[in-house]
């Protein structure tokens, strides 16, 4: 569905994790890029409805596209670049507090 | 000439108070038309709180309290019947409220105005200090800066803007006629009629209720009463949602059927600027950050500022007019609490039966202070 653009410069490869997944990215692509090359769609679901949601507008308006990283709810992944060893979650329902609950 | 569309009765001000008056009035039976200025008003309606309080109000005006009580009271069935009419959840929870406190001196303080409260009272007003172990144990996410809180189980929330919804499709579904962008220009009384002018238009009735929040200032005089109202602004801000953990709300955070915490509580005497300043959100933020420490990391998405309508001691207006009579001023602090009040034994009194005894020292005569 997705696929990355010829002719780019090739640039570092960023290593990180999906789910305790380890996938491969390219330095300064966004988590929203990285993880829809590693085959997500739904990034999270809604708090109410349980709806499932993605990546819309991937400039930082909708924020539809929330993860969690490295622990911290609601980061939104279009306007997070990637970086080596980073440990990424999908998020189900409203976010939780840090530490639990 | 445009003839004047007639009602029964003229509502002005499509808030939460005029929008409760003027179901009643159709809930009644009677043709109402309500007039609203329009989205650029001062909206306190669409930026209150939504508590539904009863600790803390009415010192030295027992009849308040015991108005607040009533109204508290009626809240579960006036909710009621306002989901069975339009399938609206107001969001309605009334398990108890908290005010919690950081300090013992301003717990004791807390305490010592409720004993008073109570103690001016000849009816039951229950409420509880508790000491900071039985605040955890009621909400465990409770900060150790927490010096106790003051609980009252009479208190609740409920969505205000569920609130304002339901009323007015409720209203809409008794064939009440809601007027929107209509600023009033000119009000007269000639027999026995109201005829308001209002953007092009001609209304004309036989009583009018005057329910303009600050409005009321302008208003008022043009049919014989007064309304010394002034604003105080309130900012409030707004989280994104989060798992459900807050089950009281308290006077300056509570959390919404929705998981957003709604945090706030500021006075402020800046006229008419409904704004909102870095300084007053910092503040309010790091209360609600003490009293529940895992906030700190909850981003903020959206904060705004609105002004409450104060009369000069805090107290409502409920006057009719005698100079024009059938025209009515309404005006109070706590709309989101009164409602039921205002639709129920407001909206009575306004149709000509009796005057709900806690409301009768309501007049604008309390502020008239002798000069000399």
């Amino acid at each position: 569905m997705f696929r990355k653009i010829d002719g780019l410069a090739a640039r570092p490869a960023v290593s990180l994790f999906f789910e305790d997944r380890s996938i491969l990215a390219q330095e300064g692509d966004t988590i929203a890029i990285a993880l829809m090359n590693a085959g997500a769609r739904a990034f999270r679901e809604t708090p109410l409805s349980g709806a499932a949601r993605g990546p819309l507008c991937l400039m930082g308006v909708c924020f539809d596209c929330l993860v969690e990283v490295d622990g911290t709810p609601n980061v939104q992944a279009c306007m997070v670049a990637v970086r080596d060893g980073m440990r990424v979650r999908l998020q189900h329902g409203a976010r939780r507090f840090e530490g639990g609950t | 000439m445009n003839r004047a569309m007639e009602s029964d009765t003229l509502v002005i001000g499509g808030g939460v108070v005029g929008m409760s008056v003027a179901y009643g009035l159709a809930r009644a039976g009677e043709r109402v038309q309500l007039l609203d200025e329009g989205d650029d008003a001062y909206r306190a309606a669409r930026g209150n709180f939504g508590l539904v309080w009863v600790q803390g109000k009415g010192l030295g005006q027992p009849d308040y309290t015991r108005w607040t009580l009533q109204a508290a009271a009626a809240w579960p069935e006036f909710a009621a019947e306002l989901t069975q009419r339009t399938g609206v959840d107001l969001e309605l929870a009334q398990p108890g409220g908290m005010t919690m406190c950081l300090d013992d001196a301003e717990l004791s303080e807390r305490g010592a105005l409720l004993e008073r409260l109570r103690d001016q009272l000849d009816a039951e007003y229950p409420f509880a200090v508790l000491g900071s172990a039985e605040v955890r144990r009621l909400i465990p996410e409770t900060g150790p800066a927490v010096a106790g809180a003051v609980m009252s189980p009479l208190d609740g929330h409920v969505s205000p803007l569920r609130l304002l919804r339901s009323l007015v499709q409720a209203f809409h579904s008794l064939g009440g006629q809601l007027c929107a962008g209509t600023r009033i220009e000119a009000v007269e009384h000639q027999g026995g009629q109201f005829v308001v002018r209002a953007a092009g238009r001609s209304f004309a009735a036989g009583k009018i209720v005057l329910a303009a929040g600050l409005g009321n200032r302008v208003l008022a005089p043009l049919v014989g009463l007064r309304a010394p109202v002034e604003p105080s602004r309130g900012q409030i801000l707004v989280t994104e949602r989060v798992r459900p953990f807050l089950r009281y709300p308290t006077l300056y955070v509570r959390q919404t059927g929705e998981g957003v915490l709604q945090i706030g509580d500021s006075k402020e005497d800046v006229g008419l600027d409904d704004g909102t300043t870095l300084v007053q959100l910092s503040k309010i933020a790091a209360r609600a950050a003490r009293c529940f420490p895992l906030l700190d990391g909850v981003n903020i998405v959206r904060t705004w500022g609105a002004l409450r309508v104060m009369s000069p001691d805090g107290f409502p207006i409920y006057q009719a007019s005698s100079e024009c009579p059938g025209a009515f001023v309404v005006t109070c602090h706590s709309g989101i609490t009164l409602a039921p009040q205002h639709a129920g034994p407001l909206a009575g009194w306004i149709r000509g039966g009796l005057e709900p005894a806690p409301i009768r020292n309501f007049k604008a005569e309390r502020f008239d202070v002798q000069k000399n």
